[in-house]
């Protein structure tokens, strides 16, 4: 695999691959010293045409932890939109002759688009409403672990679905598995026609009320121009999971949210901190599962 | 020079004739039609010491030049896209003699001068007839009229600010009342640009998983219904232009069953290609309105069919390269067509949905009577405009053949059907029988 573009390219045995990896470097990272000389010598970029910190810093951790050298390179979206092109900005990074480009774009598609066009092995850090493949990788290595398998469970995703690069990840992810996944929000921000093998509910409790797992996604407050909601107040009344969940969900279900979390928004203190949630689970396999993807990953020959 | 052409089949709808001719051409006129079969030998044919070039189109079809009434030259203005030299030349390999040409140009095509300018560049360097069509208002900006009279009497054959749609109703009906002094027709590109906003493909199942936000057809099928609404009251005509839905097609068969002064044209992406076309983020099929889904595929098909779509019109819509070679939402709009259309057009035929003489109605004599346009068809003593055709023969889309400067197809590398291989315009002979495929 020369590239991690999205996870509707990959297979449900590559993606255990990448599971049973990440495993084996999580084991790296709880060892007094958790660097690895698995790829000294090779360089990283880290190209984000977006703002982030959390992934971003994921990522640096992962790729340093691996002994590579790691540069980046963040622009503002306004400054390409004035001059270059992405095509002009790859051939650039490209001629420092980089390894491995994790890339964030706010255009969906752009991931591909840059693995099209470069030898290099490109990552996926998110694109757009596209994808955020590690996201979803590293929710699976989380559920994986707490749970033992994907198999048969029921997982309900909850909040800005059409918006959401991570609830697609997930989906096409879980899809890879015999999971009943159920889309949960208002009808304004979930899609009007799903696969086979998901359901939609309005209804937060009759949604998540059967769930094994329950994925939390970040409401925008730039959703409320866009009539898309009324107001974030209005979201937490109807959709925030609150401690009133705690009556109906399952006994072992388990609350995810990718990051950073609204409190009082889509999620309430008393859910955030409780044991039931597995946020901070996930934050800390993100670095092992990414460490998993770039290790996996082998550029192609020119 | 002198051009016997022996024993084609004609289709002309202009003359209401079909079958077996011998046509001669001097010196860019028709002087003679003789209808039904001669004898004649096996050469394919031949070039006499006396000037005289005989061609044997036994098996081949004449065709009354094309007429596309819905093409971009991006000339003046965005050369690097197209010329007008350009794109007239790849309206002939094309088999269409006359285009139109849309209104956003820089400058655009709002005052007489740019008329005289784009008319003046086509008769020094077009290879075909170039008729303008005019913006309805001034810089597309849907807030004042343009000139509609002066630009009448420049050349512009009918009034559109295709691609930035008259949002305002008023404006709009104000438009289609004061045109009617004109005699051109309104042509609208419908389009709701609320329901659109930051679209870049239709909105489904595929949108969704491709994560790109999609334009619904209600954006267009809104914009149908007004106009038609508004043509009804003002009664003034108006041509639906790019029809992409079935919903579209239910309100133009309403409005017609009406008696409104309403047509509609569809191309031939609309009835080709879906928006699984769009998968793996393939700009080259970025187009506005996108590409549908298979059921309105097929009631395009059907419509045109039952001619509730009057027209086939390619949407000519030329870009530069760098201008496609981007992330998706980014790209450019617009499918270079003059090269494709008929090939695809001939496919309604061969699978049956519509004859022969009804499709080549939608691309000569239909938009002829909707833009006044006069043509004589193939007449003894009038001018040579027609084409020779090959349908059975094959080839193979390569952009980098084409003509246009616009090499964004998403039909690169398609195996088509039907080819020009003689276009006559005037005293222009373009012979294409040798290119190789």
């Amino acid at each position: 695999m020369k590239d991690l573009v999205g996870i509707k390219e990959i297979s449900r045995q590559e993606i255990e691959e990448i599971l049973n990896t990440a495993r084996a470097f999580k084991e790296v990272l709880t060892r007094d010293i958790k660097k690895v000389p698995t790829l000294r010598g090779k360089t990283a970029i880290n190209l984000f045409f977006e703002p982030s910190t959390r992934t971003r810093t994921s990522f640096e951790l992962a790729e340093k932890r691996l002994s590579l050298d790691v540069l980046n390179f963040s622009v503002s979206t306004s400054s390409v939109v004035k001059g270059e092109t992405l095509y002009d900005t790859l051939k650039t990074i490209e001629s420092y002759n980089v390894d491995y480009i994790v890339i964030r774009h706010s255009a969906s598609g752009a991931a591909k688009f840059v693995a099209d066009n470069t030898p290099a092995c490109v990552i996926n850090a998110g694109d757009g409403t596209n994808e955020h493949p590690t996201q979803a990788l590293l929710d699976a290595f989380s559920i994986v672990e707490v749970k033992g398998k994907l198999d048969g469970l029921k997982i309900a995703i909850v909040g800005d679905i059409i918006h959401s690069r991570v609830a697609r990840s997930n989906l096409y992810l879980l899809s890879k598995f015999d999971t009943e996944i159920t889309f949960v929000g208002p009808p304004t921000l979930l899609p009007s026609d799903v696969p086979s093998n998901v359901s939609i509910s309005y209804d937060l409790k009759k949604g998540i009320k059967d769930a094994d797992v329950v994925m939390l996604l970040r409401i925008q407050l730039e959703r409320q121009k866009g009539a898309f909601i009324p107001s974030l107040k209005e979201y937490f009344h109807v959709w925030g999971l609150k401690g009133d969940a705690f009556s109906y969900l399952k006994k072992d279900a388990i609350v995810m949210h990718p990051g950073p979390m609204n409190r009082g928004v889509e999620i309430s203190s008393e859910i955030a901190d409780s044991p039931r949630s597995i946020i901070l689970r996930q934050v800390t396999n993100g670095i092992a599962t990414r460490m998993a993807v770039i290790y996996l990953l082998t550029r192609r020959e020119v | 020079m002198k051009i016997i052409i022996h024993n084609a089949w004609v289709v002309d709808p202009f003359t209401d004739k079909e079958g077996v001719a011998s046509i001669t051409v001097e010196e860019g006129i028709i002087t003679k039609i003789q209808w039904g079969k001669k004898e004649k030998g096996e050469k394919k044919h031949k070039k006499n010491s006396s000037n005289i070039l005989e061609i044997n189109a036994h098996g081949l079809y004449i065709f009354p030049g094309l007429i596309d009434m819905h093409a971009h030259l991006r000339e003046p203005g965005f050369e690097h896209k197209e010329t007008i030299r350009t794109g007239t030349k790849a309206a002939i390999s094309g088999g269409f003699t006359t285009i139109c040409c849309m209104a956003n140009t820089n400058p655009v095509n709002d005052n007489p001068e740019v008329t005289y300018y784009i008319l003046a560049k086509a008769r020094e360097e077009g290879c075909c007839d170039v008729y303008p069509i005019g913006a309805i208002t001034k810089g597309l900006k849907g807030e004042e009229l343009s000139e509609m009279a002066m630009l009448r009497e420049a050349g512009c054959v009918a009034f559109s600010d295709d691609g930035m749609p008259v949002t305002n109703s008023l404006i709009m009906k104000r438009a289609l009342e004061y045109s009617k002094a004109i005699g051109s027709p309104i042509i609208s590109h419908c389009e709701d640009l609320a329901l659109s906003e930051g679209g870049v493909m239709n909105e489904g199942k595929m949108s969704f998983l491709l994560g790109l936000k999609g334009i619904p057809r209600e954006a267009e099928e809104v914009m149908v219904a007004r106009d038609i609404l508004l043509s009804k009251y003002t009664k003034a005509p108006i041509h639906i232009a790019h029809v992409s839905t079935k919903g579209a097609i239910e309100l133009i068969k309403r409005a017609k069953e009406e008696n409104l002064p309403v047509t509609a044209e569809t191309c031939p992406h609309y009835f080709t290609l879906t928006e699984k076309a769009v998968d793996g983020y393939k700009t080259d099929a970025k187009v506005n309105p996108p590409l549908r889904t298979e059921e309105d595929m097929e009631a395009i098909k059907e419509a045109l069919k039952e001619d509730i779509l009057d027209v086939i019109a390619t949407d000519h819509a030329p870009h530069h390269e760098g201008e496609k070679k981007v992330p998706f939402q980014e790209a450019a709009n617009g499918i270079s067509g003059l090269e494709t259309a008929l090939s695809l057009s001939l496919k309604l035929v061969k699978d049956g949905i519509l004859n022969l003489r009804q499709l080549i109605e939608k691309l000569t004599v239909n938009p002829a009577k909707i833009l006044k346009i006069s043509k004589k068809g193939l007449k003894e003593n009038s001018e040579a405009d027609f084409i020779i055709v090959d349908l059975g023969y094959k080839w193979k889309v390569n952009k980098k053949d084409f003509a246009s400067l616009g090499k964004n197809t998403p039909f690169d590398g398609w195996n088509l059907e039907g080819k020009v291989l003689y276009t006559f315009k005037g005293k222009k002979f373009f012979d294409m029988s040798g290119e190789k495929n």
